[in-house]
This record gives C-alpha cells, structure tokens and sequence, in this order.
C-alpha cells in the first residue's frame, strides 16, 4: 500500500532529512514511525501527502508512483488520503461541522451524505453532538479528535498521522491510539509517526525506526 | 444531475459567504467599494454629460437651415416665385417664406421698437426666405448657399451652421476621451480590486493551505476570492449608478431652468436601462477579473509545508 525505495530527500538549504529510506506496507497494515525529534518522520509522512517531492527513490502509495502525479492531480491523490497533524490544522472560523465536512464538501458529496458522513466521524471520535460548536471552545484533545474525524469522513483507504497525541496527556493519548486501531479494524492503512515511546510499548503494532534520516529498525510484531 | 447541484450549491455558498465576508469588515468594506464606486461614476457621468451635449446639439439640426434675404425691391409675387423655383431643388428639403410685412409687424410687436419704426417712410425688412437643405453636411449646404446666392433675387445669404459643425467635432472628441478613461479607469478598478482580493487570500492563507491539504482543488480554492471580486465590483457599479442618479437630479432643476430661459423643453437623460446594465456587469467584470489576476499571482505561492 505504501512503499518507499531507497528514497533520499535533500532540502533546499543542503539538510538531508532522509537518506536511502526503503519499506513497504500492506493493505490493512498498522505501522507506527518512531525516533528521534529530527531523525525524519515528518518528512517521510510529507513524501506521502506529496507536500514535498522526494531528492531521489520512488515512493508508491497504492500501486502508483507518486513522481507521476504531476501538480494539477495532487488535489485527486490527496482526496483519497487522510492526514492528521499535530497542531490540527482546523479552520477557527467555522464550526465543528464546517470542519469535519470540509473534504466531503471539496470531494462534491450531496448534502444529505455530506451530513450523514459527518455525524458519523464525529461519532466515532466521540463528539456526536458538537457539530454546531466551534473549534475553539474545545479542548486540545477534542480539537485533534475534529482534526481525525475530518481525516476519516471521506473513508479514506489510507491515513497517515504527524504525533498526533504530541500534546496530549497520556490517558488522551490512549484513546486516540485506540480510535486508531478500531479505524484499521475495518480495514484503513495507518502510519502514524509518534516518539511517544511509552505508549507505543503498550500497543501491538509494527515499528519503523528512523535515526539521522535512515531506517535503523523494523520491528514486526503481533499481527503484521 | 447530482454533480450539477452540487455545483450550483458550492457557487450559492461562495456567493453568500463573499457578501458575509464584505458586510462582516464595513468599514474596510466601504472603503474598497466607495473607490471603486468613483472609479466607475467618473466615465459613467462623463459618458452622460457627452449623451446629453449629443441631444442637445442634435436638436439644433435645425440650424443647418439658412436665410435668404431678397432684395428690397422684389415684391410678394416675385418671391413667392423665387421660392418656388428653390424648392424645386433636389437638395432643398423645404423652403419657407418670411414675408416682410409679417415680419415687420412682428418686428413692431416683440422689439419695443414700434415708436421708432413709424419714424420710417417705408418697411425697412425685405422679404426673406429660409431653406432647409436635404443634406446636413456643411460642404453641401455651403454649396447651396451660394448657388442660391447668384439667383438674381438674392441679395444677402446668411449660413450660421458652421459652429454646429464645429461643437460636432469637439463632441465626437470629447466621446473619445471618454472611452480612453473608462478604459484607464477600468483598469484601476481591476487594479484596486486586485490588490484588495490581495490581502484577503494573505489573511486567509491558513484556510488556503488546509483547504489544499485535504485535496481542494485550484478551481475550489480559487472561487470563493473570484466572488469577493465580483461582489466587489458588483456593489461599486451600484454605488456608481446612484452617484451618477444623484447628480443627475441635482442638476435637472437648473438645467430645466437654463432651457426654458431658451425657450426649450430639453430635459436631462440619465443612463438608459442598457446602459445601467453595462455599466453593472462591466463592474462586476472588472472585479472579477482584478480577482482572477491577484489570485492566480498568489494562491499558488501558499503550499502546505
């Protein structure tokens, strides 16, 4: 589903953030991404959501190489993925609805599903009945469930999550890890990039491990 | 069929949430609107000034007409005759006699004069005759004048259109000068739309860039600040319209005044329905437009990082 060969990203200002990354992910797989602040993970998740074009290798995400995707289709590629980030990234002058439909309402969804899909995200995360709230009355923890609940409303195939739980206290964390996996349980691909080690420990899941921008682990465990 | 009605709700969207975002900052608002509002009443009014000098100067087509004064000893007969031989000509529309005792006697009733001309032997006025030519042009109605200038009958031909055609040419001038602002002037209002649609895309460059990252496309991002445009524009050409009413009625009153002091039922005319409408979907075009330029320079430079 994702898969990454021998790719190298060099930045403009001569930073190599990752160099020689190899991997690969199945369909359906659950894979945390550890390591160090620096070592990478927010520029392998970035490749991904094609924010940024890799130096060199070729990175594939369900069976198509995104150096194909020119400009003008990054739009198309992006509809069919979900991206959580750390700071949210809600828009504050619209309410929880407005948010969580955002990609409905961009993907041209009718009102009715528009509505239904919404309610249902906000469901799963555990907001059923805020939707009429803005973002900015909730707390941290509530806003990252929006920024997830908008990830998932259009059922995408493939979520990807910058730390997600980076700001929140570890009871919170849990949860979102949990909504995580009830997520894969219905068959979405996740990559989450998180150095909350501690919490990972407690879950069983997949680990890549990225130190000075090259893969130093790859621990499969539990059902992988 | 569904696709299309999502595609009608996204513009009504964009079109209610441009009027919300212009009424949401008045002040900044007004201030966009109001120059674009002059931008657009300054050739608009000109443009009706010009109209109305038309009007006016077309109702003194009448001044191409000229007057034949006969000689003094040519009696009744021999102008009524003289008359009928002009109006014979192929390029004579009409030929009126002013016959000199008529004329006198008007002469004794309007001037005040009455006591003075009784002091005379003899009427003083010789009988004149006044041609309307069939052609408005000066060369030909010069040509005319003088043929009619060597009948023998003739004594003195008196043509007065030649200023006519002068405050014709400066009026077709004045219309062109009037095209050359409202195209300089449109363009500063694309310009002042353009810079306003600008800033807006700046302030809202968070919304640009979660809208990107969850896969908007260039045309959805795009609308919402072409409708800002076009509301812009939309709103300043009304302002526009009833900068241009307003002045109008102000100035009628005087303006009836003058004319009736010159004996005339001229009245302003306004921009014409036709007109207003050019007027409201040029603005609007043009703010369109200052929008599509501002966000095709900007919206490209704000990417997710």
């Amino acid at each position: 589903m994702i898969r990454f060969e021998n790719v190298s990203k060099r930045y403009p200002n001569g930073r190599e953030a990752l160099s020689g990354v190899s991997f690969n992910m199945e369909r359906g797989d659950f894979v945390f991404l550890t390591g160090p602040s620096g070592a990478g993970k927010s520029t392998l998740l970035k490749l991904i959501a094609l924010i940024e074009r890799p130096t060199r290798g070729t990175v594939l995400v369900n069976n198509q190489n995104l150096a194909r995707i020119s400009r003008r289709r990054i739009p198309a590629f992006r509809q069919r993925l979900g991206v959580v980030f750390q700071d949210h990234k809600l828009l504050y002058d619209r309410s929880v609805f407005d948010n969580v439909a955002l990609p409905l309402v961009i993907a041209g969804a009718s009102r009715r599903e528009t509505e239904k899909r919404v309610r249902a995200a906000l469901d799963q995360v555990g907001l059923r009945g805020r939707e009429s709230h803005a973002p900015i009355t909730l707390s941290t923890g509530e806003q990252q469930r929006v920024g997830i609940a908008r990830a998932v409303a259009p059922r995408p195939d493939v979520l990807i999550a910058d730390e997600p739980t980076g700001n929140l206290d570890p009871e919170l964390s849990l949860e979102i890890m949990e909504l995580f996996t009830r997520f894969n349980e219905v068959g979405v691909t996740l990559l989450i990039a998180t150095h909350d080690l501690e919490l990972i420990e407690r879950l069983p899941h997949r680990r890549l491990k990225l130190v000075g921008g090259q893969m130093s682990g790859d621990k499969k465990r539990g059902r992988a | 069929m569904e696709a299309l009605r999502h595609y009608f709700r996204l513009h009504r969207n964009n079109c209610v949430d441009a009027v919300a975002r212009i009424i949401r900052q008045p002040f900044a608002s007004s201030l966009t609107i109001l120059v674009i509002a002059i931008a657009l009443a300054l050739p608009a009014g000109l443009r009706v000034a010009v109209n109305n000098a038309d009007a006016v100067s077309e109702s003194w087509q009448g001044a191409a007409d000229f007057t034949v004064y006969l000689k003094l000893d040519v009696t009744t007969d021999a102008a009524r005759r003289t008359a009928r031989t002009i109006e014979a000509r192929d390029d004579v529309a009409a030929v009126a006699l002013v016959d000199r005792d008529a004329a006198l006697a008007e002469f004794r009733a309007k001037s005040g004069f009455g006591e003075a001309l009784d002091a005379l032997d003899a009427n003083p006025l010789p009988h004149a005759l006044v041609v309307r030519p069939e052609s408005g042009v000066a060369a030909d109605v010069e040509a005319l004048a003088s043929a009619i200038g060597k009948l023998p009958e003739a004594d003195v031909v008196q043509v007065d259109t030649a200023w006519v055609a002068r405050l014709r040419a400066m009026l077709a001038l004045a219309g062109r000068l009037v095209d050359f602002a409202t195209v300089v002037l449109g363009l500063a209002v694309t310009i002042v739309v353009g810079n306003t649609i600008r800033l807006e895309i700046n302030s809202r460059s968070v919304e640009i860039e979660v809208t990107k990252l969850v896969g908007g496309t260039d045309g959805f991002i795009r609308r919402p600040f072409l409708y800002l445009g076009f509301c812009y524009g939309l709103a300043g050409a009304l302002v526009a319209a009833l900068v241009v009413a307003l002045g109008l009625l102000l100035l009628d009153a005087p303006v009836r005044a003058v004319a009736a002091l010159y004996g005339s039922g001229f009245a302003l005319r306004g921009l014409s329905l036709i007109e207003t409408g050019v007027l409201l979907a040029g603005g609007a075009l043009l703010g369109w437009a200052g929008a599509g330029l501002a966000a095709a320079r900007h919206l490209r430079a704000i990417e997710p990082k």
